[in-house]
């Protein structure tokens, strides 16, 4: 049996759809939204890769790299507010957030 | 069933196996630890498509800083998880509900196979005679190279911007003054003092 475009595509839905239903079950816990953004990031990844290894061409997997430039300066963003926020709440609920509006 | 079916189902068993682990772990430490493995066998399926740059990518950035990063922080913050994951089943149903209409969806444009892509050639978008890395080398210092100018400018950004938030003023610093270190003079700072033998030296 080969393994085609179908095979990779389906693993990536699959990623992205638990990645979404992360963000659901862990309503509370901004950490673990931050990873499920990592994994849908990464499903996002699979699919560029994937198509690029399909159709012959380059392009998606520089895409892919951005991709992956992004995710990195995002997390880093992410978890800088996650820690200031921490500094000055001492704690990370995500309820209480809305009180970073001026 | 050939070695590289073979292979593509291990790797892709394992990521997903441990996708669902990194969102239903209750303590953050192990869900940072799956995420390392589901990158790893991520990176697995990138060789397996013939992207071994960004496979090599994929586990110095990821790996190396990014769930590094998660790993730091969530040992640095001193977090009572189990009242976090209180409400965690409170959400299962509407988030089942949401992700099980994504992927049907997903699932659906798949079997309609509406994709003009051969889908039993071989992986391959590397030219012949030239290493992956090459090949991407060449695309991306000429063709892409707004793109990848780009994405250094939103990785600075990136780093300043977390520089900022994070930077913690002191109250007191300790500043070298170079000019004051230089005004000295040798009578500011030594002082000859006759001590008598079985006396201290008063202040």
């Amino acid at each position: 049996m080969m393994i085609g475009l179908t095979h990779y595509l389906t693993l990536a839905a699959i990623l992205f759809t638990i990645g979404v239903f992360g963000i659901f079950l862990n309503r509370k816990n901004v950490i673990v939204i931050l990873m499920s953004i990592e994994l849908m990031l990464l499903a996002v990844n699979i699919n560029l890769v994937a198509f690029s290894a399909f159709l012959g061409d380059l392009a998606g997997q520089v895409f892919a790299l951005l991709v992956l430039t992004v995710a990195a300066g995002e997390a880093a963003i992410g978890l800088a507010i996650l820690v200031v926020y921490f500094r000055n709440r001492g704690g990370i609920a995500v309820e209480d957030v809305s009180q970073m509006k001026g | 069933m050939t070695l590289s079916a073979l292979a593509f189902y291990l790797f892709s068993t394992v990521s997903v196996a441990s996708a669902f682990m990194v969102i239903a772990a209750r303590n953050p430490v192990y869900s940072v630890l799956f995420l390392i493995l589901t990158f790893f066998n991520s990176a697995g399926l990138f060789v397996l498509m013939g992207a071994e740059f960004l496979a090599l990518i994929l586990v110095v950035v990821y790996v190396g800083a990014v769930a590094v990063l998660f790993l730091f922080v969530v040992m640095m913050l001193d977090i009572d998880f189990a009242e976090l994951s209180e409400g965690f089943l409170q959400y299962l149903p509407i988030g089942a509900t949401v992700g099980l209409i994504l992927l049907l969806e997903l699932l659906l444009i798949f079997g309609a196979s509406s994709m003009l892509v051969d889908d039993t050639a071989l992986p391959r978008a590397t030219p012949e005679g030239m290493t992956n890395a090459e090949a991407l080398g060449r695309v991306l210092y000429t063709e892409y190279v707004y793109f990848f100018q780009a994405a250094g400018a939103v990785l600075l950004v990136a780093m300043i911007g977390a520089i900022v938030l994070t930077l913690v003023k002191s109250e007191n610093p300790r500043r070298q003054s170079i000019t004051e270190q230089n005004a000295r003079t040798k009578e500011d700072g030594v002082a000859l003092v006759d001590v008598k033998p079985g006396q201290g030296l008063k202040s």
